[in-house]
């Protein structure tokens, strides 16, 4: 199976869905933690961790419910519910569980995992995975390649953002205005990447 | 009469979902490509946000307390569905350029941000238009939005032509881009008319982006304003009792 034209289509997944088509600065998902959590470039990669954690999970729960139990049973309409659940589900579980086998990790990750749940991107992605038809081993790594997307844009952000503390922002531009002119000057900057593929 | 007015008021304008508490921003931002788009995303909304605010005030004293965040997601969930699926059938074209973006209405903050801040703890008619004045006013925003951005983009509004043949569309604003910068600007120019306002008006913007500092009453724990105090993030599940109205 592994030969050399499906390495080569899963290497073009991986960097369309991380840079070209970047999850909040061409998708506009999980915009909330973006702007949110992007103040300082350690909880920006604390986010991020968390992101990539809960989404690649998400996306292969969601893949594998999807096509055991919506598809068998013919009701493939309810997948917005039944995700929205596995996933709230799911997080709720995580963070149980690494509660209990892992406190390094939940002492790392803790704090964001409950604010993951809401986070668009997490549904957008399990929901893309399905419209676009893809298996479950391909949603899984569209999903790990969706999340380092995100992390790769939250962590410049925050970084950027640490050196404009400094800055003299004209009075009405201080603030999220200031930070979406960023945001979209990165969107600018990523556009670049589309010449990748 | 008189409650029903004040609260088509409260939606439209006083506390606009869009720019004055700042929610919903995914979708803000990526739908407004276009005028109609954006109309259409702000009128889907507005349909979910009016029934699932109506099922949960008639249920509000049925769903135990404890577990109403899941309960709201479920009902939403529903009619989200539902709409998704009466797009298909009757309203296609809509359908594909929303896209993904009809089912994420379920995250959508407005949304839960209702149900948990006005439907639950409110009288069916009242959450009834609460939800109209909110949706209205997130429908308002994003036509405005994709107004601008169509305008400034492809020289079209809703469609038809406006600008002079001589201009040359600055494709940019309906790329991806565009959209942070046009919404960067209105936030500024929102900032800037909030400055001259009296003292007694400016009470509610202590947040940048014009939060109602409200974070219990949002419902959306993804929500960025958590952060900007310093233990906002930890879970303080009495604060809500406290602020029932």
């Amino acid at each position: 199976m592994a030969d050399l034209s499906s390495v080569k289509n899963l290497l073009i997944l991986l960097v369309g869905s991380s840079l070209v088509s970047n999850v909040v600065l061409s998708q506009f998902l999980g915009l909330c933690p973006f702007l949110g959590v992007s103040k300082k470039i350690k909880t920006a990669a604390g986010m991020g961790a968390a992101v990539i954690f809960v989404i690649t999970l998400a996306s292969a729960v969601a893949g594998v419910v999807y096509k055991f139990v919506l598809v068998p049973l013919d009701i493939t309409y309810l997948q917005t519910i039944v995700f929205i659940l596995v996933i709230a589900a799911l997080v709720q579980f995580v963070e149980m569980f690494l509660k209990k086998a892992m406190p390094a990790l939940y002492k790392a990750l803790g704090v964001y995992l409950p604010l993951i749940t809401t986070n668009c991107a997490v549904l957008g992605v399990a929901l893309t995975n399905v419209q676009k038809n893809y298996g479950i081993g391909t949603g899984i790594l569209n999903g790990f390649a969706t999340a380092v997307g995100f992390t790769i844009a939250i962590v410049i952000l925050a970084g950027l953002r640490e050196k404009m503390e400094y800055n003299d922002v004209p009075k009405p531009f201080k603030g999220m205005p200031v930070v979406l002119l960023t945001a979209g000057l990165m969107a600018i900057a990523f556009c670049g990447f589309s010449g990748l593929l | 009469m008189n409650k029903i007015g004040e609260r088509l008021y409260n939606g439209l304008i006083k506390e606009n979902p869009t720019f004055v508490l700042a929610l919903g921003m995914c979708p803000t931002l990526a739908v407004t490509t276009s005028a109609m788009n954006g109309l259409g995303m702000g009128l889907t909304t507005t349909a979910v946000l009016v029934l699932s605010n109506l099922i949960i005030s008639l249920l509000r004293k049925v769903i135990p307390n404890r577990v109403r965040i899941p309960a709201f997601i479920v009902i939403v969930a529903s009619f989200v569905t539902m709409v998704q699926l009466l797009l298909q059938a009757y309203l296609p074209s809509l359908n594909e350029s929303l896209g993904v973006y009809i089912p994420l209405i379920v995250v959508n903050c407005i949304i839960l941000g209702r149900a948990e801040s006005y439907a639950y703890h409110n009288k069916p008619i009242a959450s009834f238009f609460d939800g109209l004045g909110m949706g209205l006013g997130f429908a308002v925003a994003l036509t405005l939005i994709g107004a601008v951005r169509e305008l400034l983009g492809l020289g079209t509004v809703f469609g038809y032509k406006v600008t002079p043949a001589g201009y040359v569309p600055m494709n940019i604003f309906v790329l991806a881009p565009g959209a942070f910068f046009v919404l960067a600007i209105i936030t500024a120019i929102q900032n800037a008319i909030k400055d001259k306002m009296p003292e007694q008006k400016k009470k509610d913007s202590k947040h940048p982006a014009g939060c109602t500092e409200d974070c219990t009453k949002c419902g959306q724990k993804g929500c960025e304003h958590r952060f900007y105090d310093a233990d906002a993030s930890t879970e303080n599940p009495n604060k809500n009792e406290k602020e029932d109205k």
